[in-house]
């Protein structure tokens, strides 16, 4: 029932967790207020976000970490 | 007198506290952790007059907890799992060198597969060390156990050191009413340590953990045997002299309604609340069936558990841990010693919920036996 | 034996809702158990707690199954978990809602806009003794008097005044 050893044979599994059922509040970016400073994608400790500042909402967990580094204030946090 | 709510995580900090360590090397590790973190607050609020030692490793906190208690004073330490498994060199040189401290053992799974759920794999693992092993089934048993434990390790005719097993999480994590001793009355029943076999002393020096040729190394090893052998004795004593204070008896063994029982469950720690529940609806239901605790698993308690066992018939034994080729522990130490018609039962390995549905199939198991040893609770392939 | 379940997230203090109310049920004079679903707490994820009331001590150890209450910390969780799992005949639930349960439910089901006092009183959304007030209320197993003993024990200071304060308000709130 288990694989011996409890190895995993389809490493990545991790994908399939998908972490945004564990938000309470969301990041809203505002793109006419961004400046592409780009720290929200270096700051993000989930890789939710990419260089093109698209979030993953599958994966985002809703920290806020994004929305405090922004320093034009363009991402704002709306409860789900 | 004062009763609180608390975990037995904070009962066993609270014990130690009235105990007055004067060192107390420690490091952190789930599901321990908050009795290092209590401990370091009350030394840091002086409520303990203690050098806590911060350490980088269970194998340092261990040897650490050598070193003061051969140099004379009293120590306590703690630990889990996979850090009891790193002290495991230094736990028989512990007992070795007669050192009589305690160690509370945070009970846990092992490594490999990661789990950091309850089981006893970890402290059954460290039997033959020479340290007495005491299991207990709740947080007030958590903080009377530890101060009992003090007293046992540090009489002349024992010093060995004492681990205090308690069920992680379902014990160190779960709050319940707990009486708290007076201090007064405490240090009437656990005067200082006052070491005459071992300890510092600029007059008086010695050398400790030395060296024994073939010529001396036996003689070293069955005295170890003879103070083991001595410890039922001194335990029995110092239960009845901590009921005399403080109105609680324990003894090596807790004997529930096994008089006249058929069957008696025999088992070890937080598991023996549920199974006491089911006793008494079997009961109900007409069914002969007791349990018998096993408190002090190191001494093995032969003669007590044979008193205990010896108008039933058969004898259901719960494990919480497995030596792999031949049962669980405490199955095959009663096999060994105990000369009834047992069955062994694996049960709640990596911390898998144990229901009133399996203690119950349990009985059912022992009553209509299939075979010696069964693993309770396997999902069907 | 009255036995309760809370649902939360890693962080919403769901497990302190249990120990709070364990410690005032024993403030009344009652047996009391409360522990957390072992080992998974990480901020977000959902967690379980459970409490254990009683007037003979209480001497069963796994988890609770049949909760005679169930308590919702975050609506969120409605849709992750199943908050109505195991519920006897007159089990009863209390959900931290703005408004009201629309879904068919097979059981008593209360709702309490926490977060809103939350928000309004405490500046953050911690609804954990808010919810306990209005439980307190709605179900008479535990006194005010004793919720807010140990709120005030839990958390010190303006924490705790703050707090007590919040949970009055939703005990006041149940009519």
């Amino acid at each position: 029932m288990v694989a011996i050893g409890c190895v995993v044979k389809n490493p990545g599994s991790s994908k399939n967790n998908k972490t945004g059922s564990w938000r309470t509040f969301k990041p809203v970016l505002d793109k006419d207020k961004c400046v592409d400073c780009e720290n929200c994608y270096i700051f993000c400790p989930d890789a939710s976000i990419n260089t093109e500042r698209e979030i993953d909402y599958d994966y985002c967990k809703g920290c806020g970490i994004c929305a405090n580094e922004c320093p034009v204030d363009a991402i704002e946090m709306i409860k789900e | 007198m004062v009763k609180e709510v608390m975990t037995s995580n904070k009962a066993v900090a609270e014990a130690v506290r009235l105990a007055k360590p004067q060192v107390i090397p420690v490091y952190p590790i789930t599901p321990q952790t908050t009795i290092s973190e209590y401990l370091a607050q009350y030394v840091a609020d002086e409520k303990i007059d203690a050098k806590y030692i911060k350490v980088e490793s269970e194998h340092s906190a261990i040897s650490a907890s050598v070193g003061a208690s051969g140099a004379g004073v009293r120590v306590f330490t703690a630990t889990s799992s996979q850090g009891l498994m790193l002290m495991h060199e230094i736990l028989f040189a512990a007992a070795g060198m007669r050192t009589p401290f305690v160690l509370a053992d945070a009970n846990r799974a092992i490594s490999a597969p990661l789990n950091i759920w309850n089981d006893q794999q970890d402290s059954i693992a460290q039997r033959d060390a020479g340290w007495l092993q005491i299991y207990v089934e709740n947080a007030q048993e958590a903080l009377d156990t530890t101060l009992m434990a003090y007293k046992v390790s540090e009489n002349p005719k024992i010093l060995l050191p004492s681990m205090v097993c308690l069920d992680g999480f379902i014990l160190t994590h779960t709050v319940e009413p707990v009486e708290i001793p007076e201090q007064e009355l405490v240090d009437e029943f656990l005067p200082p340590y006052k070491p005459e076999h071992s300890f510092i002393d600029t007059e008086t020096p010695m050398s400790i953990g030395t060296f024994a040729d073939p010529e001396n190394y036996l003689e070293a090893r069955h005295d170890m045997q003879v103070a083991m052998d001595n410890a039922k004795e001194v335990i029995q004593q110092t239960c009845d002299e901590f009921a005399e204070k403080f109105g609680r008896q324990y003894g090596l063994v807790d004997a529930y309604k096994c008089d006249d029982a058929e069957i008696i469950y025999v088992a070890m720690g937080s598991i023996c609340s549920t199974i006491r529940a089911i006793v008494d609806e079997l009961r109900e239901a007409g069914e002969k069936v007791g349990l018998l605790k096993i408190r002090a698993y190191r001494p093995f308690p032969v003669e007590a558990i044979e008193e205990a066992v010896v108008n039933c018939d058969k004898l259901a034994v719960v494990d919480k841990n497995v030596t792999f080729g031949n049962g669980g522990a405490l199955f095959t130490d009663i096999k060994a010693k105990i000369h009834k018609d047992a069955y062994g039962f694996i049960v709640g390995l990596g911390g898998r919920d144990i229901t009133p549905k399996e203690i119950k199939e349990i009985y059912e198991k022992t009553k209509n036996p299939v075979k010696e040893v069964t693993w309770i609770g396997l999902k069907e392939e | 034996m009255i036995e309760i379940r809370f649902h939360g997230r890693g962080g919403q203090g769901a497990v302190t809702a249990a120990e709070i109310l364990a410690k005032a049920a024993f403030l009344d004079g009652k047996y009391v158990q409360a522990f957390p679903f072992f080992g998974v707490e990480r901020r977000g994820a959902p967690v379980m707690s459970f409490t254990r009331i009683d007037d003979e001590p209480v001497e069963i150890r796994y988890q609770v199954y049949n909760p005679d209450y169930v308590l919702v910390l975050d609506d969120g969780l409605m849709n992750v978990v199943d908050v109505f799992s195991g519920l006897k005949e007159n089990s009863e639930v209390i959900i931290n809602l703005a408004e009201e349960y629309k879904a068919a439910a097979t059981h008593k089901v209360h709702t309490i806009d926490a977060t809103g006092i939350a928000l309004e009183m405490l500046g953050r959304n911690i609804v954990n003794t808010i919810i306990l007030g209005y439980f307190a209320k709605k179900t008479g197993v535990v006194s005010l008097d004793s919720l807010i003993q140990v709120i005030k024990e839990t958390f010190l200071g303006k924490v705790g005044d703050l707090n007590a304060e919040a949970t009055k308000k939703a005990y006041e709130m149940v009519k």
